[in-house]
């Protein structure tokens, strides 16, 4: 007998409880010791049922067979599930009980919660920073020294669906003028630029029919970005969109530029729109980070009363990344560069973000 | 021996030749010292005794001789000629070395030092125009970010986000007079205003009122809401009205016992609880006839019970 109960319990505990009633049958056939097992198999079935409890160092992973294995996983996450469900409603019910005196909701962790501190923070006071931002290149800008005025441009041989992404950009960007790369050096049109003018010049790099770069050059020997560019949406294939934008400066709104990189990136995209919008148009160029991803929007608004506004969607839309920050013009060779996506440093952490 | 037949017989037609890659039209040559690539009898390095290329080595062209006195020393078969970088002296170089060969080799080795040294100006240019660099991607970590770019997306609610920061421009009033909105902003706020004022006052009202007929003051008051029914019981209801005012006023007619006798008095409550609330409680508590035993003035019933209790 003892050497028969071993076996039978850990069977029994090793199936799932629909299994049990043919194991029975089974067992009951045999007549005799037959029995006496069924006995033995019923004591040591109402512990099972009751809580299904396992041995405490049973774990699911010892079971050979894979079809049982997987039902006992099932069952295991079931019971966990219910095991949550209970405590919720406990929960609840408490929050319920207490009414005003309920503790208050525990705030839930998000990424944005829970990341990492970043020593390059900006504080909104800092007098180094702001010294800086005085003196960089960018302060001729922001003094309103001098307007903003770009070129667009694409690598060899765009093909149409650039070419639309480039025309369109031009009209959301205002003074903005597109040309033709025809195999030109950037190296050899940076000083032509600079000559007529410009203060921006964009590359918009594409790979097999396919936007997937972006290289922003502060022209006067200002930081070069590079951008990688994915999610782009030319206007016609943009739902719900309104019509085609006018000719007046937008406003430009920039969202959670928090660190000093990140402000050197805000301040390279501020300084592509002119100072003073103009609210009669009342549109608005939106570049938004978020973990590092910047988001570009450019919508219409309108104000229906103080507390609510409409807006709807113009022109393109794309995201951008971060990948490299050079210090002078555009130099992929000699250039001092002041800051690189390092992807095994930079990407380790989930909670971790540059901009 | 060198017969060059029979060594052409057996590699080129019948036998295995290593050299030699075939394919559906042609036979190529892969030997190295071969002048014009192709398999044949006349191109073919091991089958002819006398034989001449050009050869480039990091950009340097030279031209490679082979002559049957020295088929016996493989180590010194091949006589290298470096030839000049200036394409006409090159050429003229190759006429003097191979004077009195076979024209079909001169020709040929002609063509391929020119071929040679077009191919080298075109690299010496391309190193100088833009170099395309080609950056391998890795799948999965593309898809990593394509994963992550599209979480971001849903956590930065860009909607809302461009929605507040709109809001608060205007009212922080970088828009100037252009929208009206804040004057709208101060005159709902003064009505809200004027709308609390008003009630408090009328609660305050209510008050007094109901204060006022605990004490017991008679006022003869024509009702608005009475129906021309109900005038004839009118004189009446107001003579009971003084002596069962006091204590009966604020009684709520929701219990039972009340059916019996007091519907005149109820009568009066009514009326006058209707006259003190009626700017409260509209028109609903005003407009009730005789009959009606309703529950509606719960708040008093326990001491009206009190009071009958009592009487």
């Amino acid at each position: 007998m003892d050497i028969t109960e071993v076996p039978v319990s850990q069977e029994d505990n090793g199936k799932k409880k629909k299994n049990k009633s043919p194991k029975k049958k089974k067992k009951s056939v045999s007549n005799g010791d037959g029995v006496e097992i069924k006995e033995e198999m019923e004591k040591s079935e109402p512990p099972a049922e009751g809580e299904s409890a396992f041995p405490p160092t049973f774990s699911v992973s010892e079971i050979k067979n894979k079809q049982r294995r997987h039902l006992m996983f099932m069952k295991f996450k079931l019971e966990k599930r219910k095991a949550k469900m209970q405590i919720k409603k406990k929960r609840k019910k408490e929050r319920e009980a207490l009414g005003d005196k309920a503790p208050p909701k525990e705030v839930p962790k998000t990424i944005e919660n829970q990341r990492v501190y970043d020593e390059t923070m900006v504080d909104p006071e800092d007098e180094e920073v702001a010294f800086d931002e005085g003196t960089d290149e960018f302060s001729a800008y922001f003094n309103g020294l001098t307007n903003p005025k770009v070129l667009i441009t694409t690598s060899d041989r765009p093909r149409g669906r650039t070419v639309k992404f480039c025309n369109q950009l031009a009209t959301v960007i205002p003074n903005a003028h597109v040309y033709y790369r025809r195999g030109l050096a950037l190296k050899k049109v940076i000083p032509q630029c600079v000559a007529r003018n410009f203060t921006y010049l964009m590359v918009i790099n594409e790979d097999r029919k396919v936007i997937n770069g972006l290289v922003l050059c502060h022209l006067p020997d200002g930081p070069t970005a590079h951008f990688k560019v994915s999610s782009v949406r030319i206007r016609k294939e943009m739902k719900r969109r309104g019509k085609d934008p006018t000719e007046h400066c937008p406003e430009v709104i920039l969202n959670n530029f928090s660190t000093r990189l990140g402000h050197t990136v805000g301040r390279l995209f501020a300084a592509l729109f002119p100072q003073d919008p103009q609210f009669v148009g009342r549109q608005v160029a939106t570049f938004h980070n978020q973990r590092d991803f910047v988001f570009f929007r450019f919508h219409r608004y309108i104000f229906k009363n103080e507390k609510k506004v409409g807006i709807q969607e113009l022109g393109p839309r794309f995201t951008l990344k971060l990948r490299s920050l050079q210090k002078g013009t555009f130099d992929s060779k000699f250039g001092e560069y002041e800051w690189v996506l390092k992807r095994h440093e930079m990407d380790a952490c989930r909670r971790k973000f540059q901009l | 021996m060198q017969h060059d037949d029979v060594i052409w017989d057996l590699i080129g037609n019948r036998q295995f030749c290593s050299f030699k890659a075939k394919t559906k039209s042609q036979n190529f040559c892969r030997n190295e010292y071969n002048l014009t690539g192709q398999c044949n009898r006349s191109s073919c390095p091991l089958a002819n005794s006398q034989y001449a290329t050009v050869r480039e080595e990091k950009g340097q062209c030279f031209l490679m001789m082979k002559v049957i006195e020295r088929a016996a020393f493989p180590a010194r078969m091949w006589e290298k000629v470096k030839l000049s970088k200036n394409y006409e002296k090159a050429l003229e170089q190759i006429d003097e070395c191979l004077i009195y060969w076979p024209r079909f080799i001169r020709h040929k080795c002609k063509q391929r030092f020119t071929k040679i040294t077009q191919y080298l100006i075109r690299m010496r240019k391309l190193v100088l125009k833009r170099q395309r660099k080609l950056v391998p991607l890795s799948r999965k970590v593309e898809a990593r970010e394509k994963r992550k770019e599209e979480k971001a997306l849903i956590a930065a609610q860009l909607d809302n986000a461009i929605e507040k920061e709109l809001l608060e421009r205007l009212k922080q009033g970088t828009y100037g007079d252009i929208y009206n909105f804040p004057t709208k902003a101060f005159d709902k706020a003064l009505e809200q205003e004027g709308e609390e004022s008003e009630e408090e006052e009328e609660e305050e009202e209510e008050e007094e009122e109901e204060d006022d007929d605990d004490v017991g003051k008679r006022e003869f008051v024509a009702e608005d809401e009475v129906e021309e029914s109900d005038m004839s019981d009118f004189e009446e209801m107001n003579k009971l009205r003084t002596s069962s005012d006091e204590e009966e006023e604020d009684e709520a007619s929701g219990s039972s016992d009340e059916e019996e006798m007091m519907e005149t008095a109820k009568k009066s409550k009514l009326k006058s609880k209707s006259k003190g609330k009626q700017p409260a409680k509209g028109a609903a508590a005003t407009k009730k006839k005789r009959a009606y035993v309703e529950i509606e003035y719960e708040q008093e019933t326990e001491p009206a019970s009190k009071s009958r209790a009592a009487s």
